[in-house]
């Protein structure tokens, strides 16, 4: 249990998926223009990240990991296509969930709902974790060792990533009215906003839980 | 038509500097940020997005005409995982080092949007041998932004280009400290944004 909420907070605050690993950088500089949108693809990806890495832990667990499916065979160079395919599968699946039951959210998340498949921050995770299972839990805190890591990793790294997104969304739609050099303005101006913001971050790296 | 026409030298060369897939289109951020902290790995990292843009390019305008519609996006996930997975081998087999430094990096250029733009936007519609070119032209595009961070990070964040020490003994003798800010990744998101500053200020006659 400890090593579960360790493991959570880490996920968040330390091992921020935008502020230290850049995942996810594409739709996070492009939709966090209103606090609005940003919120609704922030918790999209969370939806989609907390069902694809344990999809993807057991996936990698009981099917590619050395003499799982067959004796001496070790089929992990598969688990690019493998997992990519469970992403995009998976997000087909979330889309047309959403569309039945929630057709207000979907209206909303638009084009970015299928988007999600080729966000980096879906696909990093599953990297992230795959690296992570040979950890050792004793004593490593980003050890995932069961399904139930696998759930906390995802659904922290999401609320990590959803934290990030509403923060600069917040910050944007302030920045909107100031005075900034025309050839630094949108783009370039977001990405050192961002950089110090990732500055800011940086001070919980000594967080140990 | 020639091999180098007007219109393909037109596919090569605009991606390296007036279309550039980072600072204009600001395409592939989460890699060209996160390698840089070396020089060594933003450079392999450089090649291996050119080789694979290329060949899944030239891979993908060959099937243009018999991918249906409604499935392009996953055939074009599965040409670009596979592409990956090679290369991924390749570099554990010759370079273990820098793959190692790239640890997942190298995974996610398979969701690197560098590749999925240029399939969509382009190979979609032309021949192999344009997109081939295409997909050069934009590999090294990309590949000259990370080059350029990667330098100015290593040289004052280490005070090291490749490993080989640039700044002399010294001037650490005199008092000069490396900056390790540099090779946080804080500063990464800071140089790229002067990047694009720079990028933007030298061509605004373009605009």
């Amino acid at each position: 249990m400890e090593h579960l909420i360790s493991l959570f907070v880490r996920s968040i605050f330390v091992d921020n998926m935008i502020f230290a690993f850049f995942l996810g950088m594409c739709s996070y500089l492009a939709v966090s223009k209103t606090v609005k949108t940003s919120m609704g693809l922030g918790v999209a990806v969370t939806f989609v990240l907390l069902v694809t890495v344990p999809v993807d832990y057991l996936l990698q667990t009981k099917v590619l990991g050395p003499d799982c499916l067959v004796e001496g065979v070790d089929l992990s160079y598969l688990a690019f296509i493998l997992f990519i395919a469970v992403i995009a599968g998976i997000v087909q699946l979330v889309e047309m969930i959403v569309e039945k039951f929630a057709p207000a959210l979907y209206a909303q998340l638009g084009i970015f709902l299928p988007l999600i498949a080729v966000n980096c921050a879906i696909m990093g995770a599953s990297l992230f974790m795959q690296q992570r299972i040979e950890m050792d839990p004793a004593t490593s805190s980003q050890a995932i060792a069961n399904v139930w890591d696998a759930i906390a990793y995802a659904l922290g790294s999401g609320i990590g990533w959803l934290l990030a997104i509403v923060g600069l969304a917040a910050i944007r739609e302030k920045m909107a009215y100031t005075d900034v050099p025309r050839p630094l303005q949108g783009l370039g101006i977001t990405f050192i906003t961002v950089g110090l913001m990732a500055m800011a971050f940086m001070c919980f790296s000594g967080l140990n839980i | 038509m020639s091999l180098f026409s007007a219109e393909n030298k037109e596919a090569f060369v605009s991606p390296l500097n007036l279309n550039n897939p980072v600072a204009v289109q600001v395409l592939g951020i989460c890699s060209a940020l996160a390698v840089t902290s070396q020089l060594e790995p933003a450079i392999v990292m450089g090649l291996s997005v050119t080789v694979i843009t290329a060949f899944a390019n030239v891979i993908i305008a060959l099937l243009r005409k018999t991918i249906p519609n409604r499935i392009r996006i996953i055939i074009q996930l599965v040409v670009v995982a596979a592409l990956v997975t090679i290369v991924s081998m390749v570099l554990k087999a010759f370079a273990y080092d820098v793959s190692v430094q790239l640890s997942v990096y190298v995974g996610l250029i398979i969701t690197n949007c560098i590749l999925m733009g240029r399939l969509e936007a382009f190979a979609m519609q032309n021949g192999p041998w344009e997109s081939f070119l295409d997909g050069i032209g934009n590999g090294l595009g990309y590949a000259f932004v990370l080059v350029v961070v990667g330098t100015i990070r290593e040289l004052l964040g280490s005070g090291s280009l490749l490993g080989f020490r640039i700044i002399p003994e010294a001037a650490y003798e005199c008092g000069y400290m490396n900056n390790g800010m540099m090779t946080m990744p804080a500063m990464a998101l800071i140089l790229v944004g002067c990047f694009i500053w720079a990028h933007r200020a030298i061509n605004k006659e373009d605009k």
